[in-house]
């Protein structure tokens, strides 16, 4: 168990450094100058651009300037912003090129925004998934499982900026049941919350309760196949219990797994639904960014995503180990 | 309610099932069987037929994808084009672009090309290098296959969509947008592929008649070319085949979020960005590509969903035909 | 399902004693591809409460699905079953779904052959007892939980309130068994249905559950339904014998005298084709009429001579320790004399797969030699190794894992004559001439081995394994995946093969019996080592290791007085050291 821990804190700590080093070098090695964006294509004098150049640390050479990057994660670091010296406490993200706020700020302002989009759409991504695919499994060959797994085909089939762009227009736009989304913060309206992000939640959820409720429908019916159902089934335990404590036990511990996995890749999973809705989350913020080459945000945004991806793994582990007691963690 | 009882018992019967395919041919007529994927492979095959002729067809309708037409937009109204459904007119079969008035056929038939181009060339890295890797790892020692599993896990949970997005958005324009996604999906997709190859190969490699070949005093290489590798040929082939639709999501994906293909180049992603802000005053540009981006996307997952039971990955599966 | 009239009130009416299982033309089928498979056709028996029956025949002769259609549990499935079925007066065919539900595990419970796949993964042994006793009879979760308990210490299961907490995958084989026993008794069933329940089992362990079940069946005067293909657990466990064959009864009467003096051809087959461990290797001579073994000189320099052999596994140890290796053979020193038959004997983990792939170098040995032909074999480079692979080959137990499906069976045999270079007429015409040999037609060269049955994929793996005039021939368990009948086949062609070539074969077997008749010598391993080596007869007549003598006071003997007698001198060793009342089973064998 130790063992294991200290092996994956150490495959974490490289994949992040793996992630960060690409993500300067992909910046560093290609052209294009954030410094001539953040002063302006046309209007910016020599001067001025080396000048912007100095305050953003564009003048000192990569590594330094990476160096400067993992001090400031560890240990914070000063920045000097014109005249005055700005203390950025560990974990320091740097500042933004373009706004000058420090990365860690704007994180945590869109963070929410995300959480919300992805919780709720998971909510609903479950509820549907799952169902329709234990649903689906128990009446195996029939009309309900054929017509979801007509569902699962059709809806892994459309990507989420064309469904979501078709909700827009039925529900928004001839039905006008719905507002055209814009995020309200939960605690100033959790109705408005709600009702400004049903359409997203749905949008989302959709592709994904297909992948769902597929997986489910496999793994119940390997479940149902399996020698201990018959045992149950032998031993004169009704259908209700064979399928709801012997059967789904089995059956949804490797889909436990995979959604923390899923929820530890929100960010990826969220940035086509933040930008077809334009909800200010953080997919958005990293479009807006690399379009604008804000350094800083960017790397920010990639380490999260990777911390992130790392921490869904380790708790998809974890959580395998403790549902299914035959897995030991080595 | 009840469900079915698996049972062991056969009678008079030494099968373990039904026979693998072992020729192109068994897994052509299993393939035809199967309704959805003949839906799948009718449709399939018309979209790159379509896109194979995106030149010939424009030229046929008489317009091509990049010709302003101002005449054709309102611009009283912001852009919208004149006429019922998005101006269809007999010589703009679908319509035209809003604002630009281009014609809106000619840019869907082209941009079936690119679309497909990408993803089929995109799958190609994939399973190239997946392939390439995968028995790498599966076939070397002990240390490749060590490191090769590590660096296949780390692909597998890379960030590869926003880790695409920064990619592509500070590429030079100067490098050809197609090719470039074709790389980047492929340099970022082939981590699956790999999985699968290393892990048939390790089952095949324990198995007994590899270590009969062995016995027989075949040389390596023989063992990996006679007993190993038509083995993997199609978990490979059927995993590809889900590659395909993925690859035009991911496409299309990156596209809607400007950093795909560029215009004036059409691509259906493209099409749907731009669709984002027209879907009010004009849905017919919104309805276009979405249907034909998911009933492309649908037609390929049958035929690949088809192409997996007929290649029943029970029994093994497809290999050369019988001498 | 056929609503047919009480057939049995006639009976029911002479005999208080009521059959608690009557099985009046039950017929089983399943839709296959082409058609309909018919498992089982127009069987009939009856059980008496208390009887034991057992109901034998080789795979594919419907005894499982039989077995299965007691309980009902074909409902719901793709069977289509009919005729009548009759447990503890309640038709099964007619019964609604919560009749048959209340039946089963209350009044006919059932156990079946892999303990570990048969319980739930998720929840311990105990909560899975516990749930049968609450679904039938009400208890509270105290009461039920105690009633697991007491059962679980009822089966043999050491520290049972403690071990009731342990998952499944948490206890040894055989004491998974115990515990799917402790299941069925849960209730105090009339009949107990068991599936080929010790046929995962270790010959010891074997002894242990059936000893348990007989006892149990002395105890509470359950009747016993024992499903099995092999006659000897049949002889020493039941009191009647139904053969079946091909979904059809063939035979059946007292199991003393089917066994012994069987009228049906098809069973005297069967019986003719069962190993017997008494017979003595002296008395066997091949088809040609020769006694084998005469050839041997004892005194020449061994075609093999092993010295000090040893294979470790490593085993993925902590962060900080490394973990302890699995000896899987652990300093085996043996020689194989040139023309003799050595016969190796064991039980799961005892290493003996390992062994044998050792001797032909398909696994580097950890430490120790292997001496064949001047050459130490354990230190050959492989590629100084190449030019000896023709004298060394190998017959492998599983003949679906052995040829490569995708090419053909003529190819597969053609394979080692391509890899020595010779021309492809030289090679068809020893292709043909060596499928001939070992029975099967030279035209079905062109073949797929999915087209061939078990023991015809066994012939082709042999036939590959000789083309190249082998000196030694290393047989891992070569039949036992087989049928016996089967089985006897491919173990006489052996015998003949092994003259003809003038080949000095080394037989890897779990099975005792089949060991004693084709080995001139045996070898007895255990845990890595060799306990006892001695002539075959010498070993089986005056065994002097005791791990010997316990192995084969386990084996089932097919006379029903003689596993009577065994049973009383287990019983009367297991009274003496009832303190050690654990298993003997090792891990599993590391591949």
């Amino acid at each position: 168990m130790l063992s294991y821990l200290v092996r994956r804190v150490v495959g974490a700590v490289v994949v992040l450094f793996v992630l960060s080093v690409a993500v300067f070098a992909i910046f560093y090695l290609l052209p294009g100058d954030p410094a001539q964006l953040v002063c302006g294509v046309k209007t910016c004098s020599a001067d001025r651009l080396a000048l912007v150049r100095q305050k953003l640390g564009l003048d000192q050479p990569v590594a330094m300037q990476y160096w400067q990057f993992v001090t400031g994660l560890v240990v914070g670091r000063d920045v000097s912003a014109g005249p005055t010296v700005l203390h950025c406490p560990a974990p320091c993200l740097g500042f933004s090129f373009q706004t000058d706020e420090p990365v860690l700020a704007l994180i945590t302002d869109r963070l929410p925004v995300s959480l919300s989009l992805t919780l709720g759409a998971m909510v609903l991504w479950l509820t549907i998934g799952v169902g329709g695919g234990v649903l689906s499994a128990l009446r195996r060959g029939r009309f309900v499982d054929r017509a979801t797994t007509a569902l699962v085909l059709g809806g892994m089939s459309v990507p989420v900026f064309v469904s979501g762009l078709l909700l827009l227009m039925v529900f928004c736009v001839w039905l006008r049941w719905l507002p055209f989304p814009s995020y309200v913060p939960l605690g100033s309206d959790p109705a408005a919350w709600a009702a400004n992000l049903v359409l997203p939640w749905f949008a989302l959820a959709l592709v994904q309760a297909a992948t769902y409720a597929r997986l489910t429908r496999t793994s119940m019916l390997e479940t149902l196949a399996e020698d201990h159902i018959r045992t149950a089934r032998a031993y004169g335990l009704r259908e209700s219990r064979v399928v709801g404590r012997h059967a789904l036990r089995g059956a949804l511990t490797p889909l436990a797994t995979m959604l923390a996995i899923d929820v530890g890749a929100v960010l990826t999973s969220a940035a086509l639904t933040e930008t077809l809705f334009g909800l200010p989350g953080l997919g958005q913020l990293l479009v807006q960014s690399v379009n604008t080459l804000d350094l800083p945000v960017v790397v920010g945004l990639m380490l999260l995503a990777g911390f992130a991806i790392v921490i869904g793994n380790v708790v998809a582990d974890l959580l395998y180990a403790v549902l299914d007691r035959r897995v030991s963690l080595t | 309610m009840s469900v079915p009882v698996e049972t062991t018992t056969r009678a008079g019967t030494t099968e373990d099932g039904p026979p693998p395919a072992r020729s192109a041919r068994v897994v052509w007529r299993r393939l035809l069987a199967d309704r959805p994927a003949v839906f799948g492979l009718a449709f399939a095959g018309l979209a790159v037929l379509v896109a194979l002729t995106a030149p010939l067809l424009s030229a046929l309708e008489g317009q091509d994808p990049v010709t302003f037409h101002p005449e054709l937009v309102d611009s009283a109204r912001g852009g919208v084009p004149l006429g019922s459904f998005g101006g269809v007119s007999a010589e703009h079969w679908l319509g035209v672009e809003p604002q630009t008035g281009r014609d809106l056929f000619a840019r869907t038939v082209h941009g079936a090309q690119i679309s497909l181009a990408v993803a089929v060339g995109a799958a190609v890295v994939q399973v190239g290098l997946g392939v390439a890797l995968g028995l790498a790892a599966g076939l070397g020692g002990r240390w490749l296959d060590h490191l090769l599993g590590r660096v296949i896990d780390l692909v597998i949970a890379f960030p590869s969509l926003i880790f695409s997005v920064a990619l592509l958005a500070v590429v030079p324009d100067s490098f050809p947008r197609p090719l470039l996604l074709m790389l980047i999906l492929g340099l970022f997709g082939w981590g699956g592929t790999a999985r699968i190859v290393r892990a048939q190969v390790l089952s095949l490699r324990s198995r007994d008649h590899v270590a009969a070949a062995r016995l027989a005093g075949a040389r390596p290489a023989r063992v990996a070319f006679r007993e190993i590798l038509p083995g993997v040929v199609a978990p490979v082939l059927s995993y590809a085949a889900i590659l395909l639709p993925s690859n035009m999501i991911a496409e299309a994906g990156l596209s809607f979020l400007g950093v795909g293909v560029r215009p004036p180049t059409p691509s259906w992603g493209q099409m749907l960005s731009k669709a984002t802000t027209w879907f009010r005053g004009d849905p017919v540009y919104v309805l276009v590509p979405a249907i034909l981006l998911f009933l492309t996307v649908l037609s390929f997952s049958l035929l690949a969903d088809g192409l997996r039971t007929a290649l029943d990955p029970r029994a093994g599966g497809l290999a050369r035909r019988a001498e | 399902m056929s609503a047919s009239q009480p057939l049995l009130a006639p009976v029911a009416a002479e005999e208080a004693r009521r059959p608690v299982v009557a099985v009046e033309d039950l017929r089983i089928a399943f839709p296959g591809e082409t058609g309909e498979v018919v498992a089982v056709d127009g069987l009939s028996f009856t059980l008496s409460p208390g009887a034991a029956l057992g109901l034998v025949g080789e795979s594919g002769s419907g005894k499982s699905a039989t077995a299965l259609a007691l309980l009902g549990l074909h409902r719901g499935s793709s069977a289509r079953v009919s005729g009548r079925v009759e447990v503890a007066g309640v038709d099964l065919g007619a019964a609604s779904a919560e009749e048959v539900r209340r039946l089963r595990g209350r009044r006919i419970a059932m156990i079946f052959q892999d303990p570990l796949s048969a319980l739930d993964p998720y929840y311990s042994v105990g909560d899975q007892i516990a749930e049968v006793c609450r679904v039938h009879t009400g208890m509270d979760r105290r009461a039920a939980w105690a009633r697991a308990v007491t059962v679980l210490d009822r089966v043999g299961i050491p520290s049972a309130a403690r071990r009731a907490r342990s998952h499944p995958h948490e206890f040894s084989g055989g004491m998974r068994q115990r515990a799917m026993i402790a299941m069925a008794l849960a209730c105090e069933p009339d009949v107990l249905v068991a599936d080929e329940p010790t046929t995962a089992l270790d010959v010891t362990v074997q002894a242990q559950i059936l000893d348990l079940l007989h006892e149990l069946r002395e105890e509470s005067g359950m009747a016993l339904l024992l499903v099995t293909h092999d006659l000897g657990v049949a002889a020493g466990n039941v009191d009647d014998v139904l053969v079946m064959h091909a979904g059809v009864a063939v035979e059946r009467g007292p199991v003393g005298r089917v066994l012994s003096a069987p009228t049906e051809p098809y069973t005297r087959e069967l019986v003719a084709a069962v190993p017997r461990i008494e017979t003595p290797r002296r008395s066997i001579v091949d088809t040609k009429g020769v006694t084998p073994s005469s050839t041997v000189d004892k005194n020449a320099e061994p075609l093999v001579r092993i010295t000090e052999l040893r294979r470790h596994f490593r085993q993925r140890g902590g962060l900080f320790r490394r973990g302890e290796p699995v000896r899987a053979v652990d300093g085996v020193s043996l020689g194989v004399l040139r023309g003799e038959t050595l016969g190796i004997v064991g039980e799961s983990g005892s290493g003996k797969t390992t062994l044998a792939r050792m001797m032909v170098r398909l696994l580097d040995p950890t430490s120790g030699t292997i001496h064949f032909d001047g050459h130490d074999l354990a230190s050959l480079p492989e590629k100084r190794l190449r030019p000896l692979r023709r004298d060394l080959q190998m017959v492998f137990q599983d003949p679906a894992s052995s040829l490569n499906p995708r090419r053909t069976v003529g190819d597969s045999i053609a394979d080692p004559l391509r890899i020595h270079g010779a021309d492809e007429s030289e090679i068809r015409r020893v292709v043909a001439e060596m499928m001939e040999r070992v029975g099967l037609d030279p035209a079905r060269r062109d073949r797929y081995p999915h087209e061939f049955s078990g023991g015809q994929r066994q012939r082709v793996g042999i036939a590959r394994a000789l083309v190249l005039r082998p000196r030694l021939l290393v047989c891992d368990e070569p039949v036992s995946a087989l049928d016996v009948s089967t089985q006897s086949r491919v173990v006489r062609l052996l015998a003949d093969l092994k003259r003809e070539f003038d080949l000095t074969l080394v037989f890897v077997a779990h099975d005792l019996a089949l060991v004693r008749q084709v080995s001139d010598r045996v070898a007895v391993m255990r845990a890595g080592q060799v306990v006892e080596i001695a002539d075959s007869d010498t070993l089986y007549e005056n065994p002097e290791h005791p791990y010997t003598r316990a192995l084969l006071a386990a084996v089932p003997r097919l006379d029903p007085e003689q596993a009577r007698a065994q049973r009383a001198a287990r019983r009367a060793v297991a009274v003496a050291d009832a303190d050690h009342a654990g298993t003997s089973e090792g891990a599993g064998e590391p591949r």
